[in-house]
């Protein structure tokens, strides 16, 4: 037999991988975590790469997963093999197409890497409540438990649907499965070519919809016919599962690998069964050998077809012998008599118990359990708590495992010490951060040690919610044998630490075992490293007996011209001390893989990387543990001790890595949190922060104004305020003639920055004698640490300026003394969208309530642990929720509608009870003017007013009016969400709300990709970007969002770029808010993903302005009446060509580095299509002399 | 009228050459530039420094957010290749223009490191150039560095390239040095095959508004022909090299008085920037009229004609005379 050639894959490259090979259409959309296989499937077409019929397969991304099914039944109708990958939402959004083509007999295979579904909070985690939320679609269930039975199964899945005619889910769990790298056979051409048969192929091109042969498809049919049709198909179902077995087999023949439908594994006559499906199964596999050796009688069922459900074969694979059954499901059913498969077996069972000759002498007691929801470890330890629990001559039933359930005490106990990690091998744990390049060096350690060696490799990772100064943890395991542990390493032999403050933070050498090797980047020098550590940790080392090591990667990496990127360093210290490969052939295959890696980026990253791996092994050092810990220093409160209850007891566990071990009783049943809480979580990510010269101020708020974190605050206050100020507080005279004589100050929030430059780079005042220096440098963060601590908690308690009509808030100098109501959230260094965001809750915050697309900014405004909308002194501010991605408008919608209905019941109210109320409120609540801050302001003092006077009124009425009677105060409705969302997936809603007339105000925070997925092409991705989804160079222009919603009429529409112009941005959003209808403000918004400079945001921003590609507008109904055009073009005819913006930064640039050719000509059309689009702008703005001359005319 | 000339070997049909400039660009550029009549085109330059930084800022904007969160491992399609970020597309452009135009082409190259120099002067070889202009643009900004050693640097880049190709090789310099006759000098025993007087530093500009020093190319004019014309008119028969006189060329007057100079050619750049590349014919049509009325044969007959060695009066290229000019100046203003 010839040896097979082995590669490291995860379980979405290798669904992917058949799925590409064996299909001829493929739709795609992004969603995690399936996103991959749709990228993978894109950037294979884009290459050209062939399926195996030697054609490029026809790859198209469609506008949502309900889109991509559509496009999906299409192409099935009309005989093409076409398939799908999708998670979660995804997958409800195609369950209407999955009963049709279910219906239709059709063969097709949607590739699943499965996700919660969102109900109290959203999840990108995997479990099966998406794929169980399809069950009666007709689909086939196909569950593979690892990586290589993903490429298996995706092919027998694809061979099944094609000779059974019933589609298929193919799926396996998201993140532990399709994002866990393993070492895997791919399956060769010939494999794919022998099971998918062409003779069935060509069946079903045959049944194709054809003019030729002309049939129809999707009748309706009444009540005489339908029943009967539906059970027409019953045949099908029923051979189903003899044809998955029969492909398991030819498979078998083919490869070796032998698969049943219900795999057993454990002790032939086992008294206790655990059944369970996905990957959950190799942990429970693991515990089973554990048990069995021990002489323990248990055995694992393992499900791989779940549908069409056999109970003969899943009966006959469970030993006589069992005395007790547990099914373990990963997905929740609230009110059902049982998770899904709990009840196929109990339903099983319960059947053979009345056939003639039942399975089982004894019928074994069937009790259900629920694991790992969302990506919640499931490992051999709660395996292990499963099988004692079936002891118990009355075991719990409908218990949890993994959890600690003291609400409902469902959870069983399990002994978290119960281990079956292998001896043998290498076992590491890496933290890191995500801008450090740990998860991708890791990537590329089990990739030389899985493909250049015999041993077998595995790597999962695991990341934190945050954008910025994320910490990433990465789980690697070697070793002779296959390697089954589905589960985080919970006992390392080797322990890298990539960035020092980790150790302050966190509990990094819990894992660690006896005798392991610890490495840690320091900035200290060696003999000062053990010193630094906290003295917990120093115990750690001793007590483990750890060797320890430690290098200044971030000083090598400086060196190497790296910048922070030490990824090249540590990867190479890690091979050079865990001895897992002699060290000279370590670092050739590092070299080897540095040059596969980044060879194609040019030789200077090639030698730049070379030049760090010989550097990092001359730093390296052993540091020499002492017999006692030494330190003073303690680990770091994740949070401060006067932080509310709440953060202090859930929030700060979840900041510690404590999370899982939080009980029921400590999560909110509803999914309601309280906001402002983010400025509990003091990050300190930035290694530079701007410091502030007051000398130099001009007080122009600018800084403020760009601030993605709100981190830079100004205030003005009287000098009297400063009493008790701490020595180093700044401060200098006002320059505001509105409020003369007062102090200003603008503040950094030192522990809260990123680093991220934005406001120096904006800011415009600097010494005239030393023009380098500005109003803002970046200075270094760590001395100022303590003494900007204490000028940061100063400044927050001076008193916030008032919007009591002293001053007027409509230009961005003023405005920037309002309190940001969003604050240092999660979001990118230097993100644009943020600032936009900020920017509304100073406006309108106090009124708000924000409906936020699933997202970007969802995952900044809501990801746990720490919620950055916050409150001011009066406890205002805004409501925040998520419903989903596709329904933004139409949520944000019925928020207005709610409001609406309950300002008029108020108002009702206030007139029923005015004699109650008395005559001169009722007529002031019910005629308040609150089109400024002063109205606003009394309005609500009259609300407070009437809520005294009906305090002790218990009238029903009285009571009614109590509960709505906030709503007689103005509100403001902000639906808020990204490009994807307002051009693609809820553009539908979104014109419909648009179109509603109603008072709701949208926010279009346009990056111009999929952001939060990682830049995948939107219809707003510009032509001639790169993106994801458009690997070759967007070839067709960017939706114009904006100029259709103008042909309403009665939408308020505005362009904005705060970068270009931050007066008309100030100006759009208030227009907006004061519009007595729908509004549409669409925001520039520099992304990560348009590779620039982050620093440089704001002047790319001002360069797509003047290159005429974002023309600043605003399009106001309201100056229609007045007969005034209500198009103003804000921005000059166009000052520099397209080419000055787009190739300053990398989505166009990497196009011209890739394929000048095909980059020109985009080029070109980009430009004629602004020069059109700028010519058309220009036509509307100019009918504005005629319109006002008509107005006049009329007027006079 | 013979307009032919040779320069660094090469036979050239007349001495107007392009000189480095975004002219050459592209292939259809270079092409027009032989079609409008240029003897020969020297490339635009070959920045190692460039095409270092754009390789790190290529992988640096791809791993930009690259494994920072659980939902993407990077915010960009993996591509095929960057076939333009290295040299490749610099060195296919010599390979295309070398068949399809029949003019010699001339590569230039900027190193910043000893390996680069050599390494890419023989790609520039191996890509089918006819000779190569060394463009050592440095600007000693460190005030420890020596006169001495900016020369060493000179000789140095030389040897090392003419150790390391066959082809002809150019040495373009900067007008400052305290003796640029000795640098010369020393350059053309190093084997250097001919001197460009002289390389145009782009100095920056300041930006009152904002405070900020920003780049700023301006063009050459006339007047700025009198620094080479002199230089080539002193060493001229001093020393056994071609010249080449490549700043302030824009009328066929400045081109006369480079060969009259001792140039075998005259580069032309800012000239065909602001008004064409038709102005090379036009110039070389305008040469054949003056040397028709003047009665000259050929381009050969005049070059090095007024060099100080063939001038009646030598001293009239030392500073004697520009103390007179200076005088002449005091007396007609006063």
């Amino acid at each position: 037999m010839t040896e097979r050639k082995q590669t490291m894959m995860d379980g979405n490259e290798a669904a992917s991988y058949v799925a590409y090979r064996t299909n001829e259409v493929i739709a795609i959309y992004p969603i995690t975590p399936s996103s991959n296989m749709g990228e993978n499937a894109d950037a294979w077409a884009a290459e050209g790469r062939k399926n195996i019929w030697g054609l490029t397969p026809s790859v198209r991304e469609m506008q949502s997963e309900g889109g991509a099914a559509g496009a999906v039944h299409g192409t099935l109708q009309t005989g093409s093999l076409t398939t799908t990958f999708t998670a979660s939402q995804g997958l409800l959004l195609m369950i209407p197409n999955m009963f049709k083509i279910a219906g239709e007999q059709t063969s097709t295979v949607f590739h699943i890497a499965a996700r919660a579904v969102a109900t109290h909070a959203l999840s990108i985690f995997g479990d099966h409540s998406d794929v169980m939320a399809t069950r009666s679609c007709g689909w086939g269930m196909l569950f593979a438990n690892s990586v290589q039975e993903v490429m298996d199964f995706a092919l027998v899945s694809q061979a099944v649907t094609l000779r059974a005619r019933v589609p298929f889910l193919h799926v396996f769990d998201g993140f532990r499965t399709s994002h866990e790298v393993q070492k895997v056979e791919p399956l060769a051409d010939e494999t794919l070519r022998a099971l998918i048969e062409p003779e069935l192929v060509r069946a079903h091109r045959e049944r194709a919809l054809t003019p030729d042969r002309p049939v129809m498809r999707g009748t309706a049919q009444n009540p005489d016919v339908f029943f009967q049709a539906r059970e027409a198909g019953n045949p099908f179902y029923l051979a189903t599962p003899g044809i998955v077995q029969e492909t398991f087999d030819r498979l078998a023949a083919l490869t070796g690998r032998q698969y049943r439908l219900f795999d057993y594994v454990g002790h032939p006559e086992a008294e206790r069964v655990v059944v369970l499906m996905g990957s959950g199964c190799e942990a429970a596999e693991e515990a089973v050998a554990a048990l069995v050796a021990r002489g323990e009688r248990v055995g694992l069922l393992k499900v791989r077809l779940y549908r069409p459900f056999s109970a003969e074969h899943l009966l006959a694979a469970i030993p006589r012998t069992a005395r007790s059954v547990a099914v373990l499901d990963r997905t929740k059913e609230p009110g059902a008599a049982g998770e899904p498969l709990y009840q196929d077996v109990l339903t099983a069972v319960g059947e053979n118990l009345l056939e003639e000759v039942p399975r089982f002498a004894a019928p074994p007691r069937v009790v259900g359990g629920r694991y790992g929801l969302a990506s919640k470890e499931f490992t051999p330890a709660m395996a292990k708590a499963v099988f004692d629990e079936l002891k118990k001559a009355t075991p719990k039933n409908h218990f949890t495992v993994g959890i600690n359930d003291d609400v409902t005490h469902t959870s069983l106990d399990f002994d978290p010490t119960f281990s079956t990690e292998s001896a043998e091998g290498v076992r590491a744990l890496f933290w890191g951060l995500g801008a450090d390049g740990t998860v991708g060096a890791n990537k590329n350690t089990i990739k030389i040690i899985g493909e250049e060696t015999a041993n077998y490799a595995q790597g999962y990772f695991v990341y934190d919610s945050k954008k910025s100064g994320a910490m990433t943890v990465s789980h690697l395991r070697f070793g002779p044998h296959p390697i089954k542990s589905t589960y985080l390493v919970t006992s390392a032999n080797f322990v890298a630490v990539h960035q020092f403050n980790f150790v302050e933070r966190y509990d990094v050498l819990r894992a660690a075992e006896e005798g392991a090797t610890f490495l840690l980047n320091s900035p200290y020098p060696r003999e000062e490293v053990w010193d630094r550590l906290p003295r917990v940790v120093q115990q750690q080392i001793i007590d483990k007996r750890l060797r320890f090591y430690s290098i200044n990667a971030y000083d090598v990496a400086k060196q190497a011209g790296m910048g922070t990127r030490i990824n090249t360093i540590m990867q190479t210290c890690f091979f050079a001390i865990s001895g897992v490969l002699p060290r000279d052939e370590a670092i050739e295959k590092i070299k080897e893989s540095i040059r596969k890696t980044y060879g194609k980026r040019g030789e200077p990253v090639v030698r730049q990387n070379y030049a760090a791996v010989d550097a990092a092994l001359a730093h390296l050092s052993e540091v020499q543990v002492p017999a006692r810990a030494t330190s003073t220093l303690d680990r770091l409160a994740a949070v401060s001790a006067d932080a509310p209850d709440f953060v202090r007891h859930v929030t700060a566990e979840i900041l510690s890595g404590r999370g899982d071990e939080l009980p029921v009783s400590a999560l909110p049943a509803d999914g309601t949190f309280p906001t402002a809480t983010a400025r509990w979580e003091k990050r300190n990510i930035a290694l530079e922060v701007p410091a502030w010269e007051p000398d130099l101020c001009i007080e122009c708020g600018k800084c403020v104004m760009v601030c993605p974190h709100s981190c830079i605050r100004a205030k003005i206050y009287d000098e009297a305020e400063l009493a008790g100020a701490p020595e180093a507080f700044k401060h200098s005279p006002s320059k505001f003639r509105e409020l003369p004589d007062k102090r200003y100050t603008i503040q950094v929030g030192v522990e809260d920055c990123t680093g991220c430059r934005l406001c120096v780079e904006v800011c415009p005042a600097k010494d005239k004698s030393q023009s380098a220096r500005k109003a803002l440098n970046m200075t270094e963060q760590l001395p100022l640490r303590e003494q900007e601590r204490a000028n940061w908690d100063f400044f927050l308690g001076l008193p916030d300026i008032r919007k009591n009509g002293a001053m007027k808030f409509d230009s961005v100098k003023n405005v920037q003394l309002l309190q940001p109501l969003f604050e240092f959230s999660g979001a990118c260094a230097g993100c644009g969208e943020t600032p936009y965001v900020r920017l509304l809750t100073q406006l309108f915050g106090d009124r708000a309530l924000i409906a936020n697309a699933t997202g970007c900014s969802s995952i900044y405004g809501g990801n746990l642990p720490t919620t950055p909308y916050t409150v001011n002194r009066e406890g205002r501010g805004p409501a925040w929720s998520n419903s989903l991605f596709e329904d933004n408008a139409e949520f944000g919608l019925g928020m207005r509608m709610a409001l609406d209905q309950q300002n008029l019941y108020a108002r009702e109210l206030v007139g029923r009870l005015r004699a109650e109320i008395g005559e001169a409120l009722a007529e002031g609540l019910l005629n308040a003017d609150q089109s400024d801050d002063c109205g606003l302001s009394a309005q609500r003092e009259l609300v407070s007013a009437l809520k005294a006077k009906l305090k002790d009124n218990f009238d029903r009425e009285a009571r009614d009016l109590l509960s709505v009677a906030d709503a007689l105060v103005k509100k403001s409705v902000w639906i808020v969400g990204g490009d994807g969302w307002a051009y693609d997936i809820g553009f539908g809603g979104l014109d419909h709300v648009i179109a509603s007339g109603a008072n709701v105000n949208i926010l279009v925070l346009d990056t111009e990709v999929y952001s939060n997925t990682g830049g995948q092409a939107s219809k707003a991705t510009p032509l001639g970007a790169v993106a994801k989804f458009a690997a070759g160079g967007k070839t067709t222009a960017k939706k114009d969002l904006g100029l259709m919603a103008t042909k309403y009429g009665g939408v308020y529409v505005a362009q904005v770029a705060m970068g270009a112009s931050d007066t008309q941005t100030v100006k759009a959003l208030l227009e907006a808010e004061a519009h007595e209808g729908p509004s549409l403000v669409i925001a520039y918004s520099q992304c990560i993903a348009h590779g620039i400079d982050i620093a440089k945001g704001m002047h790319h921003q001002k360069l797509a302005v003047e290159s005429g590609y974002w023309p600043l507008y605003r399009f106001n109904p309201a100056r229609a009446g007045e007969g005034q055009n209500p198009f103003q073009l804000d921005s000059g005819d166009p000052r520099i060509p397209l080419q000055d913006y787009i190739y300053t930064e990398a989505r166009y640039r990497m196009l011209q580095q890739s394929d000048p050719a095909v980059a020109k000509f985009l080029l070109g059309r980009a430009q004629e299509a602004v020069n059109t689009k700028w010519r058309q702008y220009k036509r509307m703005a100019e009918a504005e002399k005629e319109m006002g001359a008509e107005g006049k005319s009329a007027k006079g | 009228m013979d307009l032919k000339t040779s320069y660094l070997g090469l036979k050239l049909k007349n001495p107007v050459v392009a000189s480095a400039s975004p002219l050459s660009n592209t292939l259809d550029g270079i092409r027009r530039l032989e079609d409008a009549g240029a003897a020969g085109v020297v490339m635009y330059s070959l920045f190692e420094e460039q095409i270092y930084l754009e390789s790190l800022a290529l992988s640096d904007y791809l791993d930009r957010g690259a494994y920072s969160t659980a939902e993407t491992f990077g915010y960009f399609p993996e591509m095929r290749g960057y076939n333009n970020v290295g040299p490749e597309g610099y060195l296919k452009l010599i390979h295309d223009a070398k068949m399809a135009v029949q003019v010699p082409i001339i590569g230039s190259l900027n190193g910043t490191t000893p390996g680069g120099w050599i390494e890419y002067a023989r790609l520039i070889e191996e890509a089918g150039a006819d000779a190569l202009e060394l463009n050592v643009y440095f600007i000693p900004a460190n005030p420890y560095v020596t006169g001495a050693a900016v020369e060493r640097r000179y000789l140095e880049i030389l040897r090392d390239v003419k150790g390391s190709v066959s082809i002809p090789v150019a040495m373009k310099l900067s007008p400052y040095f305290s003796s640029i006759g000795d640098v010369s000098r020393r350059l053309a025993d190093e084997g250097a095959d001919a001197l460009v007087f002289f390389n145009r530093f782009y100095q920056p500009d300041f930006d009152l508004e904002k405070l900020e020093v920003e780049p700023r190319l301006v063009l050459s004019r006339s007047h700025e022909l009198r620094l080479p014309l002199c230089w080539v008119a002193i060493l001229y028969g001093e020393l056994l090299t071609d010249f080449a006189v490549t700043s302030g060329v824009h009328t066929y007057e400045d081109v006369l008085k480079s060969l009259m100079a001792g140039a075998k050619v005259a580069m032309m750049a800012s000239e065909l920037l602001q008004k064409g590349v038709g102005r090379v014919a036009e110039i070389l049509r305008e040469i054949e009229e003056w040397m028709e009325r003047n009665e000259y044969e050929s381009v050969m007959q005049m070059i090095g004609s007024m060099s100080r060695s063939n001038v009646a009066d030598p001293a009239a290229f030392e500073r004697a005379n520009y103390m007179k000019m200076l005088a002449s100046y005091q007396k007609s203003g006063g």
